[in-house]
């Protein structure tokens, strides 16, 4: 934790020369083999203790550490004849057709060279990529004889993966490596080359460097076999290979023989960088599945980079179940003993508190505000045990380090995947509880988009006194109410909560002045004033709202009059707020739902976040309370029942439909149909019957909805936006409603008909998928069928669009991540071009506008109004 | 109070307002009827809230922006075509017209126009029928009746429907001439067609006979008498006081080269052709655009400062660059950056020989090695005063 912090600046690339790899390797090797029959590494083989250890008993050879603190240390094996490298094979073959094959020299006039010269040097100097301009150079050097030499060029092609022709005539890898080594330095910078770094013979390999064992280990087997690692399966094949053509080309073997080798050769060391490179079969281990071999470490998700260096697995995180615990705040996390006893903090020891870390040591590990281990000034970590820790208490000093349990009041990074904005991520209070879960606040939900059906969640804890205060400052689930996606609230109540303040809020909820106290005792709200007679629901909620509050808004419950009655309105929809009193209206989504809620809108914007979190805790407890339990509620198929005599209207409705059904059908045959502009006669029937049976089935939820009253728990629900819509009561009570497959009607199955029940060519509502039945009701055998099929698109849907979102939030963050707004207002990239001159052109922040705007003007000029009337 | 007084104002407290607050600013005074003293206590207010809800320096504005315009990628609909707008066309909406945007497409699925006429056309209905079958495809089938294959004396004979030739504003003669240029062997008698095959009455060949028959039958009724390249299907719509043609394919060049269109009105869907016609800075306003309806009419509300950014950084180096591999994220100046995105082999193997140099400024370099991103609180340094 201590010493100086030093910071890379930056990172340079290049190629090995083969004097570099002979000159950074401990060791050749030669031996195709590992380990001989007592279990030690064969010397000069690939398992040579000289190339590092993994065994913490052994010492590496070279560095004398024990195993686990030697990093390794590389080797490597000479080639006995050159060998092409996969990965630069297409660059070479680009190189080779445009360099003449006796100078060396790019096919280019010298006023062309003159000209990309200026173009390339401009490009580097800005640090911009010359990739395109290296294309444009290898098109247009394709001069038949060189300019230079006068030397006739032939054409030169390459055959996957890595044989160069020339003509018909195939270049051997040596004759590949003479003719890369004849390009002269000064040509480096028209074949993509920096002559600091590269030179392009260098892509013909004439020496492999062997990584060392610590890259490859291998792992024992319960059985006590050894198992050797992809890697060092491949470095065995090229070692064996490479031996064998040695020895042949010293015993003088015929040329096929020696040809066939190196060959083989070379597909061992093209597998070995690359096992998936086109035109080559994979590389396959015993069992027959292919091997992982160096490009398959780094590649795609599960490579090294995405998984490894972009994404790095952590300590001090905890991950369980959610459940969910109204009696929380917003800001806070209950956390399972067993969790808060694992992850730690670690607290510096001063003389002010060291006499508490003190007690933390005398609880051990295993009682809760305990502690788990100290670190002492010089590094060493002890853990706490229940012999040693009197002893370990006694020499506890100040600049000692007690990583002690977590507790009520720290605070921790709580995180659930997907991570799709930085809501996904935030800052809570710690409340240490009983059980095995981590438990939320319902109002948290929805921008984790979690719910309790088994969702797990990941916490992490802060361990630097910095990392927490700026967690503390912006991080907070207060902080994050208002959405920077849209400038509205994203947290805010759900379900419950919002029929529970409809059932508090309505018209005729009145309460004794003796249940009012218990509510707002139960809902730990301060006790007001008693009034001596009966309190009214909004009374009740009016002592959450701030005394300055006014505003006036149309409720979730709504039912969007033609002509808006506003204080008389018969629903009592119409909110009025005056003085921070409730005088009209219900509370229920938009008044303070999550995404919507007005009145919880305003209390941010205008009394900031700390009195929106006061406001949501106690307004959810108070719906709760006050509303839900006081009541009591609760919905069944009870709630979705019609009388007969509806009953009776709906089947004369659906009837009627489908009559009518029948006669467009009818007229489509006998060509009496009428086209719609820009459509087939096919396609105005589909639409026509589509929109007959759409309305039909809304007709049918309008009848209901005139036979459900409005105590109905599951009307209350779907009018108040607290869950469930009309749409969805209607298709339990009257009609499911027409079924879709690929947005029509559905078409498909057998030949010119849905299933075998029905005519040939029949188009009618029931045989293309049109469900008569209520949920509640039950569907048929036919009807469940197709509604089985609307279902399973609608799970394909979801399965496929996940997939298709995600990528485009992954590249769409890659290609933004490095934007920042600057001191000056603008917005630049990591090279400082600038991206946009003002951000937004405005310079406003949408997370702290109103719904994108500055602000309200019409509400000020009603404050101003206000302030300047009461002077 | 106008616009310019308001600016004036607001100048004298040492503040510029954008356009937009401005005149929204003036609205509201002349709503409210506002004194001078009142509109004075405004603009200090507004400027209070400006000062606050002003950006800082260091936010991660483009992980932001990324995070607004993909999130709600997830709640989108994959249906490609959905009846919305021209109820008569079909236009690919949702995620999967956002991923056409955002990837930049030169062929998108659905290309359309939406074509406006100026002051004193675009009332009349007569003409915009007119320029409409201009426009739109038409072939020689679309005015044929009794289409007639006559197998024995290997000929074709059709009919031009003269009512449907009037109701479409056409005119016989120039459709007449059309088909005389196209084939040879033609008879024409006012609006009687006889085609005969070009192919003998030989008897052995009469088998190929047919066969050639057919494909000039096809031929015929494929023949294409007026319309503007790549644009197929048209439909006239009547929006408030005017009438508007929208298109099924889209040309922009060729329509705004045509009399009486609105030129400033007139749109497609093609950020690409938008691009090539009307250059960059259209095409980053196509791509807002296209955008923010696109997210509209799936209910979804994005503030327009995160789309605009998208669009900027897909427009900043003057053409349309998609947003992934092949653009922008291709194009970044850090090897590793680049690695760790896709193509990472690529990108290590090339890096080698051109000696490039990552200078660790980016996001991901940066978490890579282990160390502070050069974002927000980490942009920053905090030196303790040892002074005090």
């Amino acid at each position: 934790m201590k010493g100086i912090i030093k910071k890379v600046s930056d990172i340079d690339f290049g190629l090995m020369s083969p004097e570099t790899i002979r000159k950074m390797s401990v060791t050749k090797i030669v031996t195709p083999d590992t380990y001989d029959e007592d279990g030690y590494p064969i010397e000069a083989g690939l398992m040579d203790s000289r190339l590092g250890v993994i065994d913490p008993g052994l010492k590496c050879r070279t560095c004398g550490a024990k195993g686990g603190d030697c990093q390794g240390h590389f080797g490597h094996i000479n080639f006995a004849r050159p060998i092409m490298h996969v990965g630069f094979a297409d660059t070479i073959h680009k190189i080779l057709r445009s360099t003449c094959k006796e100078c060396g020299k790019v096919l280019l006039t010298p006023s062309e060279k003159e000209h990309f010269k200026t173009i390339l040097e401009e490009h580097m100097r800005n640090g911009e990529d010359i990739s395109r301009i290296i294309k444009k150079i290898h098109l247009k050097a394709k001069n038949e004889t060189c300019p230079y030499c006068d030397v006739e060029q032939e054409d030169i092609k390459i055959d996957k993966p890595v044989s160069i022709v020339e003509g018909n005539y195939k270049l051997t890898s040596n004759e590949v490596r003479e003719r890369l080594e004849n390009i002269p330095e000064e040509e480096y910078i028209f074949i993509g080359i920096n002559k600091d770094v590269a030179r392009p013979e260098w892509m013909v390999l004439t020496v492999l460097p062997v990584p060392p064992v610590t890259v490859r280990p291998s792992i024992t087997l319960e059985t006590g076999e050894r198992s050797e690692d992809d890697l060092t399966h491949k470095l065995v094949d090229i070692l064996r290979i490479n031996q064998r053509l040695k020895e042949n080309m010293e015993a003088g073997a015929p040329q096929l023989i020696v040809e066939d080798l190196w060959e083989l050769l070379q597909y061992h060391v093209i597998t070995y960088f690359d096992n998936e490179a086109s035109g080559v079969p994979p590389a396959r281990h015993r069992s027959g599945r292919p091997l992982k071999t160096l490009a398959q470490r780094l590649k795609g998700k599960e490579g090294r980079f995405r998984s490894n260096l972009a994404g790095k697995r952590v300590n001090f995180s905890a991950r369980t179940v959610i459940s969910p615990d109204p009696n929380i705040s917003i800001n806070e996390l209950g956390v399972p003993e067993m969790i808060a006893k694992e992850v730690t903090v670690p607290i510096y020891v001063t003389k002010w508190n060291i006499d508490e870390m003190k007690k933390y040591i005398r609880n051990g590990s295993d009682n809760h505000p305990g502690a788990n281990y100290i670190i002492r000034p010089d590094g060493r970590k002890i853990r706490v045990y229940e012999e040693t820790k009197e002893t370990v208490m006694e020499n506890l000093e100040p600049g000692y380090v007690v990583e002690r349990h977590l507790k009520d009041g720290d605070i921790v990074l709580f995180n659930r995947q997907p991570s799709l904005h930085r809501m996904s991520m935030m800052a809570h209070e710690v409340r240490v509880l009983p059980y095995k879960t981590f438990r939320l606040h319902l109002c948290a939900c929805p921008p984790y988009n979690a719910d309790f059906d088994g969702d797990e969640m990941n916490m992490h804890v802060f361990q630097t006194a910095e990392s927490r205060s700026e967690a503390k400052t912006i991080m907070k689930v207060q902080e994050h109410i208002l959405s920077p996606r849209f400038g509205g609230p994203i947290i805010g109540a759900i379900h419950d909560h919002i029929s529970g303040a409809y059932l508090l809020t309505h018209r005729d909820a009145i309460f004794n002045e003796d249940d009012v106290f218990e509510i707002f005792k139960r809902s730990k709200m301060a006790l007001p004033e008693p009034k001596g007679r009966q309190w009214s629901g909004k009374e009740i909620f009016s002592e959450l709202l701030p005394d300055t509050l006014n505003m006036v808004y149309k409720a979730e419950i709504c039912r969007k009059c033609d002509e808006c009655q506003k204080e008389k309105c018969p629903y009592d929809a119409y909110v009025v707020i005056t003085d921070g009193n409730l005088n009209q209206g219900v509370v229920d989504e938009k008044g303070y739902g999550s995404f919507s809620g007005k009145i919880l809108d305003a209390i941010v914007k205008r009394y900031g976040p700390s009195a929106a979190r006061k406001f949501l805790d106690e307004s959810t407890k108070l719906a709760i309370y006050g509303g839900v339990m006081i009541r009591g509620f609760t919905t069944s198929t009870a709630d979705e029942e019609i009388p007969q005599e509806a009953q009776e209207r709906i089947d004369d409705l659906l009837t009627k439909a489908e009559v009518h059904v029948e006669q467009i059908i009818d007229a489509y045959n006998n060509d009496e149909l009428e086209a719609l502009p820009g459509r087939s006669l096919r396609e105005t029937l589909e639409m026509k019957i589509m929109q007959v049976l759409g309305e039909a089935r809304d007709n049918t939820g309008v009848i209901a909805e005139n036979y459900f009253d409005i105590g109905n728990s599951a009307v209350i629900m779907a009018l108040t936006g607290a869950r469930g819509s009309m749409l969805n009561l209607t298709q339990i009570a009257t009609c499911v409603g027409q079924q879709a497959v690929r947005g029509g009607r559905i078409e498909r199955g057998y030949k010119d008909r849905t299933l075998p029940h029905f005519p040939k060519g029949d188009v009618g509502a029931k045989a293309s998928g049109f469900v008569h039945s209520s949920y509640k009701s039950g569907l048929d055998p036919l009807e469940f069928f197709f509604h089985a099929m609307g279902g399973r698109e609608g799970l394909v849907d979801t399965a496929i669009r996940t997939a298709q979102s995600g990528y485009m939030q992954r590249r769409l963050v890659n290609a933004l991540q490095d934007l920042s707004v600057k001191d000056d207002g603008s917005v630049r990239d990591n090279r400082g071009g600038i991206v946009q001159f003002r951000y937004g052109e405005d310079g406003i922040d949408p997370a702290k506008s109103d719904y994108g705007r500055v602000a309200d003007i019409d509400r000020l000029i009603d404050e101003i109004r206000l302030e300047f009337g009461s002077k | 109070m106008d616009v310019d007084q308001i600016r004036e104002l607001v100048k004298e407290k040492g503040k510029t307002f954008p356009i937009k607050l401005l005149t929204e600013i003036s609205e509201a005074s002349e709503r409210h009827n506002l004194t001078s003293g009142e509109l004075d206590v405004l603009i200090e207010k507004i400027i209070e809230s400006y000062n606050r809800a002003e950006v800082e320096p260091g936010e991660a504005v483009g992980t932001i922006a990324a995070q607004s315009v993909g999130e709600p990628g997830t709640q989108m609909t994959m249906r490609t075509f959905h009846y919305a707008g021209v109820a008569e066309l079909n236009v690919t909406l949702g995620l999967p017209r956002l991923i056409e945007v955002v990837d930049a497409r030169k062929k998108i699925s659905t290309p359309t126009m939406a074509i406006y006429f100026d002051e004193g056309f675009n009332s009349d209905e007569e003409y915009i029928h007119k320029v409409a079958n201009q426009i739109g495809k038409i072939t020689l089938n679309d005015i044929l009746k009794n289409f007639n294959v006559s197998y024995i004396d290997n000929t074709i004979t059709a009919e031009i429907d003269e009512k449907i030739v009037d109701d479409k504003r056409l005119e016989l003669e120039k459709i007449t001439n059309e088909i005389k240029k196209t084939f040879k062997q033609v008879t024409i008698n006012r609006n009687l067609l006889s085609f005969e095959s070009t192919f003998s009455k030989d008897e052995d060949k009469l088998k190929h006979g047919i066969r050639e028959l057919r494909l000039l039958a096809d031929k015929v009724r494929d023949l294409q008498i007026s319309g503007v390249k790549n644009i197929g299907k048209v439909v006239i719509r009547n929006e408030g006081s005017e009438w508007v043609v929208h298109t099924e394919g889209s040309n922009l060049g060729a329509i705004l080269k045509m009399d009486n269109v609105d030129k400033v009105r007139t749109t497609t869907n093609d950020i690409y052709e938008i691009e090539k016609v009307l250059g960059i800075e259209a095409a980053r306003n196509a791509i807002i655009q296209e955008l923010i309806t696109t997210m509209e009419e799936q209910g979804l509300a994005v503030d327009v400062r995160h789309v605009m950014l998208v669009a900027d950084m897909m427009t900043v180096d003057g053409i349309v660059k998609s947003i992934g591999r092949h653009g922008i994220s291709g194009e970044k100046s850090s090897v590793l950056a680049r690695a760790a995105f896709e193509e990472t082999g690529k990108h290590l193997l090339n890096a080698s020989i051109r000696g490039e140099v990552d200078h660790l400024t980016g996001i991901i370099e940066n978490v890579i090695i282990g160390q502070p991103i050069p974002l927000g609180t980490g942009s920053i340094g905090v030196v303790m005063n040892q002074d005090k």
